[in-house]
């Protein structure tokens, strides 16, 4: 079972605590009514799926509840890091 | 000797005698013994049948490596194990054991007719033979084949046995207590660290228990341990699985060898996290591939040595070893020291180290060099074998009752494996040893490649004369496979040991190839003319050994298996015979049947009851939230569909929820407080999930919002109190709330006191008729209800269920999310377009519904049907089509999503979603049922007081 560090908790607790919620860093379009049906099924559907770093969101949900970013190999399973939700892609 | 116990040695404790049972037959063994030891002092031989073909099998190995002797265990009622290693079931007082796999008896098997057949049952042969027919595998086949195949029987009984699990830490987590594992215990106990010491035997020691040198050493070293403050030693406990962040799964066996049963836990699993952890799993023995190598009376030489040192028996009286490692001969020493009868020496290799041979002559045992063994001569146990010169290709005889084999070492490297490290392949080891380590661990002693007995060839099998095709030389003993059967693989274009491994499976049974995977390996390698590195490694994965499922699920089982959420009201229910379904994890009532009533009964009369006078229903299982903020309504319009900013407070909308893929996922109807309050309701399934949909959007894509959102769904017990009479039971028990039509209409909230109770008091329905939910601390929920029904009686009020609830709702035409609605449901396709706010520029899932794919025709739609014979009620789920006369598959155009017998309106109605269905009122559809296809007109979904006129009063 793996440890994840929550960045908001700044502790390292068990997976169990955790959820994942897809992909980082897709931000909801501003005014979504604008985009094209191309660009609305890139933001809706399309992810990439990575072999290797992977940015994701996680949410600390039996613990303090926040969303946050981690960057996780999808080979090793291994987070190399994790940071609060609005900062800056690592 | 006394039949194969020897007179002195061994660690058992002659003065304690122990009787136990095998097949029925009463035997004695001594306290200390394994069921494997003591069978084999009483000169038994023959411990089971082999999977495929029923040869008898006797051990091989004296650990948990062994492939052959899986025997069941019964203590009583419901605690039956099957397939046990006998090797590792220590004796008790009454031990019931019996072997598997055979019919009528372990010496006189039926299913040895196999053996007969043998060359008709090659590698892949079930894949090959039993495709066609197609209807003959579930009939004939399969059956045919459980039947004669297999291990032992799947336990049939409830397990009464209780299971205790925990979670431990340690900084230093070691796994295995032979001497490499004591040695790094020893090493790290002046520290301050916390040190956990597993080790699956009943005794530490490892491979010292079988070396009566090292005995003195061991019993200071585990005196020291046991000592220890820092150490803790959890003997006979399996280390099965090796997860992330050294995360290490065991179980510990805590009363299977005592011989009286109590209500003590029987298996403890335990979940380490270890700071560091240090593998001492030690090396498997090698067997060694030729004919007959599976005959009762070959084993490892290893096991035979642990047999006499350890348990003090003789694995038999004349001795042969058959080895292409030093090991086998500094066994045979240390069995001849033992007092053990030693025939001769057989050894692969043209030369070996002069010491040997100079011990070997001084102990008067005679050396065949550059010989092996090419035929074992004996069914249920060895009377000798006939080895080959490999110079002059001559066979002779030598006479024997026990073979020994000693085919180099194997690391044990599976929870190094487990733990992702890498592995690198050693030639002059023939073995794969841990290479690179993927956490904070490191190997030492044997599973590290390190050892001291010496060195050895490295062989695939042993070169035979003999025609290929006619022997049977095996590399996994527990699934049967033979050498023949890889080099097929290989010939019908196999090339990657993970498919050579599924095709032959080879190393595929409870052993996991322990024994096996590397002769299997070397054998595919030979016949690629390719490296073993270049052909690959199969996968370990846990567990190291099978462990029960009780270990495993631990309390988690019956009422405990998950929690069952309950209302306040429950126990009222309760009390009153209600009959209970489970709704996500709440407990809910279905329906409250009197004396002599069915359901349909039940649920006919709560309806009427609701209709005609007054009805009263727990609804504290909808899910709540309080939205508070000055940013809340703000909120509340980016989320649903409808606008929410002009909602004045005191009133209530219903809300419907999309993801942002447009589709329905939850509805409810929520109410405004206060300008920045609102208290929400949700789905009785979605709160949880609608909850989580809400902060993900406030706290990433709208941090900027001031709003806080609080679960109150536990907070609040809430009771619908439905019909025309609803209002009279309130009114003398509501203080503070003027009830009357006209200042508290359909669709409002007020807030006051009921029963001297704050109350958040709602005026809906989800029935159609006046209604009003009331909301009051949860503690008080019965107490409350008790007063409604006191005050009610007058009207015979009748407390209803969710059966009752569904009826009345879908008269109504209300849609129960996740019933009506799939998640491919938009709100045009529900009927519900007068939810959406169609000025508003944005809310979650608006775009979507502007997709192509959304707005494109023939999309499912949810419509009502009436069925033409009105008796008739459709099954929920069943298909419909348009022509019940095409020809099958038919085109199925939907399926009914809700159906039920009103008996208000006295006929059936119905929900369907079909494709295409807003534009069919009035068409016929068909839907065929067992038995008969009915016919159905396409109606609205709304089949009572289309008006609403019921609401307004
Ligand atoms: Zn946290």
């Amino acid at each position: 079972m793996i440890l994840i560090h929550c960045p908001y908790c700044d502790e390292k607790r068990p997976e169990i605590e955790f959820a994942n919620a897809g992909q980082a860093h897709i931000a909801r379009p501003f005014d979504p009514s604008g985009q094209s049906d191309a660009d609305w099924e890139a933001y809706l559907f399309i992810r990439a799926n990575p072999r290797g770093r992977h940015h994701e969101r996680w949410r600390h949900v039996h613990g303090c509840g926040r969303f946050f970013n981690a960057v996780r190999d999808t080979v090793t399973d291994k987070f190399e890091t994790t940071y609060k939700a609005g900062e800056p892609r690592r | 000797m006394s039949g194969f116990r020897l007179e002195t040695g061994g660690r058992v404790d002659r003065s304690q005698p122990v009787q136990f049972s095998f097949d029925g037959k009463s035997y004695q063994g001594f306290a200390g013994d394994s069921l494997a030891s003591a069978l084999l002092a009483n000169g038994v031989m023959l411990f089971g049948r082999s999977f495929k073909y029923h040869r008898p099998r006797g051990l091989v190995a004296a650990g948990s490596e062994e492939p052959n002797a899986l025997i069941s265990v019964h203590r009583g009622p419901g605690r039956f194990t099957p397939n046990l290693r006998a090797t590792g079931v220590e004796i008790h007082d009454g031990l019931n054991a019996t072997s598997q796999n055979r019919w009528p008896s372990l010496a006189m098997d039926f299913g040895a007719i196999n053996d007969r057949l043998g060359m008709f049952f090659p590698a892949g042969f079930y894949n090959k033979t039993f495709m066609w027919p197609r209807s003959f595998w579930d009939r004939v086949y399969e059956p045919a084949i459980r039947k004669i195949a297999g291990l032992g029987d799947a336990p049939t009984a409830e397990d009464p046995d209780v299971y205790a699990s925990t979670y431990a830490h340690c900084d230093l987590l070691i796994i295995g207590a032979g001497p490499a594992g004591i040695d790094a215990a020893l090493g790290a106990m002046d520290t301050n660290k916390r040190i956990v010491l597993i080790d699956e035997q009943d005794e530490l020691g490892g491979g010292a228990l079988a070396d009566p040198a090292l005995w003195p050493w061991l019993e200071r070293s585990v005196k020291a341990l046991t000592e220890a403050p820092n150490v803790t030693i959890l003997n006979r406990t399996t280390a099965f699985g090796y997860y992330h962040d050294n995360f290490i799964g065991a179980v510990q066996r805590l009363t299977d060898h005592l011989p009286d049963i109590t209500d003590a836990p029987r298996e403890k699993l335990w979940r380490i996290r270890a700071g560091e952890v240090v593998l001492a799993q030690g090396a498997i023995e090698r067997p060694l591939v030729f004919d007959g190598n599976d005959t009762p009376g070959v084993m490892l030489s290893s096991a035979a040595k642990v047999y006499a040192n350890r348990y003090g028996v003789a694995v038999g009286k004349a001795l042969t070893l058959m080895a292409s490692h030093d090991s086998g001969w500094h066994d045979v020493f240390a069995l001849a020291k033992a007092g053990l009868g030693i025939s001769a020496i057989i050894d692969v290799r043209e030369s070996v180290d002069s010491a040997l041979m100079l011990e070997a002559e001084r102990l008067g045992i005679t050396i065949h060099l550059h010989h092996g063994v090419v035929g074992v001569n004996g069914r249920h146990g060895v009377t000798s074998v006939d080895i080959c010169n490999y110079g002059d290709q001559r066979v002779h005889r030598v006479e024997t009752d026990a073979l020994l084999m000693a085919g180099g070492w194997t690391p044990s490297v599976h929870l190094w494996s487990h733990s992702k490290g890498s592995l690198k392949w050693r030639d002059d080891l023939g073995a794969y040893v841990p290479d690179q380590p993927n956490e904070n661990v490191h190997c030492v002693g044997g599973c590290s490649g390190d050892w001291d007995f010496g060195t050895g060839a490295v062989v695939d099998a042993l070169p035979t004369p003999k025609d290929q095709s006619r022997i049977k030389a095996f590399v996994d003993f527990q699934n049967d496979v033979t050498a023949k059967d890889i080099k097929l693989a290989v010939r019908e274009g196999f090339r990657s040991i993970e498919h050579i491994k599924r095709y032959t499976t080879n190393g595929m049974a409870t052993d996991q190839g322990k024994t096996s995977n590397l002769n299997g390996l070397q054998i595919a390698s030979s016949a690629l003319n390719k490296p073993v590195p270049d052909i690959g490694l199969t996968s370990f994965r846990p567990p190291y050994t099978p462990q029960t499922f009780g270990a495993l699920a631990g309390h988690a089982k019956g009422a405990l298996f998950q929690p069952t959420r309950t209302t306040n009201i429950d126990s009222w229910a309760e009390e009153h015979s209600a009959i209970f379904e489970l709704v996500a994890q709440w407990r809910r009532a279905r329906y409250f049947p009197k004396s002599g009533e069915d359901m349909h009964a039940a649920v006919n009369r709560e309806c009427v009851a609701v209709r005609s006078s007054v009805g009263i229903f727990d609804a504290s299982t909808l899910g709540k939230i309080e939205v508070v903020g000055p940013d809340a309504a703000e909120f509340l319009n980016r989320m649903y569909t409808n606008p929410w900013k002009a909602l004045e407070p005191g009133r209530c909308r219903y809300g419907l929820l999309l993801k942002e893929d447009g589709f329905i996922t939850d509805d409810g109807v929520s109410a405004r407080l206060a300008p920045d309050r609102f208290h929400l309701t949700t789905t009785t399934g979605g709160a949880a999930r609608v909850l989580n949909m809400m902060e993900d959007y406030l706290q990433t894509e709208w941090p900027d919002l001031d709003v806080w959102l609080t679960s109150t769904t536990e907070q609040y017990a809430v009771i619908a109190l439905q019909g025309p009479n609803a209002r009279k039971v309130l009114e003398p028990l509501v203080e503070g709330i003027d009830l009357s039509a006209e200042a508290f209409p359909h669709m409002a909230i007020r807030e006051g006191t009921i029963c001297g109770l704050e109350t958040r008091l709602f005026r809906v329905s989800f029935t159609g008729e006046l209604g009003f939910e009331i909301n009051v601390p949860t503690a008080f929920g019965r107490a409350v209800w008790e007063q409604l029904m006191a005050q009610g009686a007058q009207y015979d009020i009748t407390p209803y269920g969710t059966e009752a609830m569904h009826v009345l709702r879908a008269e109504k035409g209300f849609i129960i999310v996740g019933q009506d609605t799939d998640g491919t449901v938009t709100p045009f396709d529900a009927g519900l377009d007068w939810a959406v706010g169609k000025k508003k520029p944005d809310f979650v899932g608006k775009r979507s519904m502007a997709r192509p794919d959304i707005v494109a025709p023939g999309r499912k739609q949810l419509v009502g049907l009436l069925t033409d014979d009105p008796n008739v009620v459709l099954e929920e789920g069943a298909q419909i089509v348009a022509d019940p006369n095409q020809p099958i598959p038919m085109t199925m155009i939907g399926h009914v999503t809700s159906s039920y017998w009103s008996e208000t309106l006295g006929r059936s109605i119905a929900m369907a979603l079909v494709a295409g269905g807003h534009d069919m009122t009035g068409g016929t559809l068909h839907i065929p049922m067992p038995g008969k296809t009915h016919t159905a007109k396409v109606s609205g979904v709304v089949f009572y007081d289309p008006e609403g006129a019921r609401l307004h009063v």
